[in-house]
Formats: C-alpha cells, sequence, structure tokens
C-alpha cells in the first residue's frame, strides 16, 4: 500500500508514469492532474452549447467523447505530426535543412470560412520546429472568433531528454489525464524549446489577454482570449 | 444386496429405440465464409472508381474512389481497405483508410483506422491508437414525436371542440346511436 502511494506521488508530481511493470506497455500509463488551466477554459464554455472547438493534440477519444457530449463541434488536428512530415524539409538559402512554412500552411490548419469558439492548443508550442511557431499562432489568431478562448502549456525548464511528450486527455472540469507517448513509437517528440513569461506575451500580442496558471509539474499554463 | 443391478444400466453403445417424434433436424455445419454470402466483399486487389451504392452490407477490404451508398446499410472498411470517398451509410466501421466525409447514424474508427476528413453522425467512437484529422459534428437522435392522444381524448369530451377535428376521425368519435 506504502508503494502504491509513494508511486503515485512520484507519477504526479515528477511526471513518471504510475505502476509501470514489467508487463506494462509505457503508454498505457495515463496520469491524473488537477489543471487550473482548464478549469477556466471548463468554466468560459459551460452552459454553451454548439461552440466550434479546435484540438490540436493527438486524437483523443476522451476529449472528442466529452466535448461532442456536451454538444459541441470538435475539430481535431495532430499539428505535431503534421509538423513532423519529412516531406516538408527542404534546403534553407544558408544550405541548411529547414521547414517548408508555406507548404505547412497550406496543408495544415486549413478551415474555409470556419472560425473556433476555443482552441486547446496543450504544449504543441514548445514542440514545434522554430520556423512555423509564429505562423501556427498567426494562422490560430485568423481561426478564433473575437472573444474566443484558447489553453496552451509551457515548460518552465528544460528537463533535457527525459522530459516526456505526453497526450493530454480531459478527464473532468478541471482534471486531465496525461499519457506519455511512447519513445520507441512511429514520432519521437522532443522539448524545442522554453519560453519565459516574456516571450509568451509577444508570442500571443495580436490576442486580447492572456491568464498565467503555474503547474506544479513544471509547466505553465496559459488561457488567451482572441 | 448392495451389488447395483446390471441389467438396469443401458450401454452407451445400446442404440435407443427408434422415435420419429424425437428426431432432431440435423444442423449443416456452416461454411467458413458464409458470412460473404450474408454481407457483399469487396477484397483487398479491387478497385473502384465512381459511385458505389447498395441495398446490403458491404465489407470493402480494397480501393475505392469517388463515392459509397448503403442507405440504412453498414459499410466496414476492412484493415486493407483505402476508400477515397464520401461515405453515406447506416453504421461505418473503419480500420483501414478513409479519405472524405462519413455521414452515418454510427461511426466507430478502430485502433487501426486513419481517417482525414469530416464526420457527421449521432455516436463516434474512436479507439485509442486511431487517427483522426478533421470535424466531428455529433446530431442528437431525432425521437419520434408521441402522438396526440391526450387531443384525441379532449375532443371526445368537448363537443365545441369536436367541430375542429379532422373530417375522417369525426365519424370514429361521434357516439353510437
Amino acid at each position: 500500500m506504502g508503494s502504491v502511494t509513494h508511486n503515485l506521488f512520484r507519477s504526479i508530481f515528477r511526471g513518471g508514469a504510475a505502476g509501470n511493470g514489467p508487463n506494462q506497455q509505457p503508454s498505457a500509463a495515463r496520469v491524473n492532474r488537477r489543471s487550473s488551466g482548464l478549469n477556466e477554459f471548463s468554466k468560459s464554455i459551460a452552459g454553451l452549447e454548439g461552440l466550434c472547438i479546435l484540438d490540436l493534440g493527438c486524437t483523443s477519444a476522451p476529449n472528442i467523447s466529452r466535448l461532442t457530449g456536451m454538444g459541441h463541434k470538435v475539430c481535431t488536428e495532430d499539428l505535431l505530426d503534421a509538423a513532423l512530415d519529412p516531406l516538408l524539409l527542404v534546403t534553407g538559402a544558408d544550405g541548411k535543412r529547414t521547414v517548408d512554412v508555406a507548404r505547412f500552411l497550406r496543408e495544415s490548419l486549413k478551415y474555409q470560412g470556419q472560425k473556433f469558439d476555443a482552441v486547446l492548443a496543450w504544449d504543441v508550442p514548445d514542440y514545434l520546429p522554430e520556423p512555423l511557431v509564429k505562423p501556427v499562432v498567426e494562422r490560430l489568431c485568423a481561426l478564433m472568433k473575437p472573444g474566443g478562448i484558447l489553453l496552451a502549456f509551457f515548460h518552465t525548464r528544460d528537463a533535457g531528454p527525459d522530459a516526456p511528450h505526453c497526450r493530454y486527455h480531459i478527464a473532468g472540469n478541471d482534471m486531465l489525464q496525461l499519457q506519455a507517448t511512447p519513445r520507441d513509437g512511429p514520432a519521437v517528440f522532443r522539448l524545442q524549446r522554453v519560453f519565459n513569461n516574456r516571450h509568451i506575451e509577444n508570442l500571443f500580442r495580436e490576442f486580447a489577454s492572456l491568464k498565467f496558471f503555474l503547474a506544479r509539474d513544471n509547466v505553465r499554463e496559459v488561457i488567451v482570449v482572441r | 444386496m448392495w451389488k447395483s443391478r446390471k441389467e438396469d444400466e443401458i450401454p452407451a453403445s445400446t442404440p435407443s429405440v427408434f422415435n420419429p417424434k424425437e428426431v432432431r433436424p440435423v444442423e449443416t455445419p456452416k461454411p467458413v465464409n458464409e458470412f460473404r454470402s450474408e454481407v457483399a466483399h469487396i477484397g483487398k486487389s479491387v478497385l473502384v472508381k465512381g459511385e458505389l451504392s447498395g441495398s446490403e452490407d458491404l465489407y470493402l477490404d480494397g480501393e475505392v474512389e469517388g463515392s459509397v451508398e448503403l442507405r440504412g446499410h453498414n459499410l466496414t472498411v476492412g484493415p486493407h481497405g483505402r476508400v477515397r470517398a464520401h461515405i453515406r451509410a447506416k453504421e461505418v466501421m473503419v480500420h483501414g483508410k478513409v479519405d472524405g466525409n462519413i455521414n452515418a447514424d454510427r461511426v466507430e474508427l478502430k485502433k487501426s483506422a486513419i481517417h482525414v476528413g469530416n464526420i457527421v453522425t449521432q455516436r463516434v467512437i474512436i479507439e485509442e491508437g486511431a487517427f483522426f484529422k478533421g470535424s466531428i459534428d455529433v446530431q442528437r437522435e431525432q425521437k419520434p414525436e408521441p402522438k396526440p392522444a391526450v387531443t384525441v381524448a379532449a375532443v371526445s369530451s368537448s363537443p365545441a371542440a369536436s367541430t375542429s377535428a379532422p373530417l375522417g376521425q369525426a365519424s370514429l368519435l361521434e357516439p353510437k346511436r
């Protein structure tokens, strides 16, 4: 019993996976944690129906079930998966390999005539290749309705290659379920940078307001209003 | 005294008395691929271009480009299925790849499914591991409205209201003389 409690605390506060036995896949482990940002997000869409919500994380059945169950229309687009497409890589003027931003924007985040009331960006900006970050945020700004809300997570420190990339599943109004992406999977996501508060404010300067929440697991949660 | 009476025991090999009333019909074993006779099947080497429509369930493990319309019937896209088409069916289950919109009462994306397109449905199930890019619009089931039985009772009890009743029902509501 004691070891179970110890493992639970370790998994919640240090970002490890709970109960990783030899027979369990690391990807299957899910850890619950409270999220003030999600709580704020839930409050802002509570009581409303028929909203258009964009989820930029990995395809998550719980998120889709929950949001569609509330009567909202959900669009999902795994932006990181799209950004890792090797076909996007081109050789720049300096001879270095870089991402073809124009092509990425032609193929991703294209919703003609569609405006979103809410966007779940999770920690996608932390993992996007550098050339894509600003154009993606600008595109999101164009896709959102005035007054629309965006939830994003930013790491507060670089935990190095050991920092697991997580999939985020909504488990309650203020409860998130974190699922570490398998490192031997088809796509390996590496933390690209650490934004500080000033960087985040600059990134979303076209938006109306930002609200920061500091979480315990070295993550800063941000609610951005268009 | 305690010895069992062997003559009461019926050996297993003893043939029972033939009674035609007790004869049960012999069940013939079902063929392995019997489901093919119940569900139309498109194999993995088949490529269809154009409009695919039908009035029976379909298992699609091949490639289809165009549109698939199975009104009132189910479509299963097998693990080798590659569909680049808009799909309209009663229920759609995807194991393979679909590039196009799905309009069905129930949509199920299995863990091996890759779907790029929009879904309009009443119920959606997405297994972990499935890839989905697009929008999901869940429309609530339209329950049939209950018949206005109370109205009929009220009409029959009030003579003034009976004048506004439809002519076809008026004769039924009139008291027998």
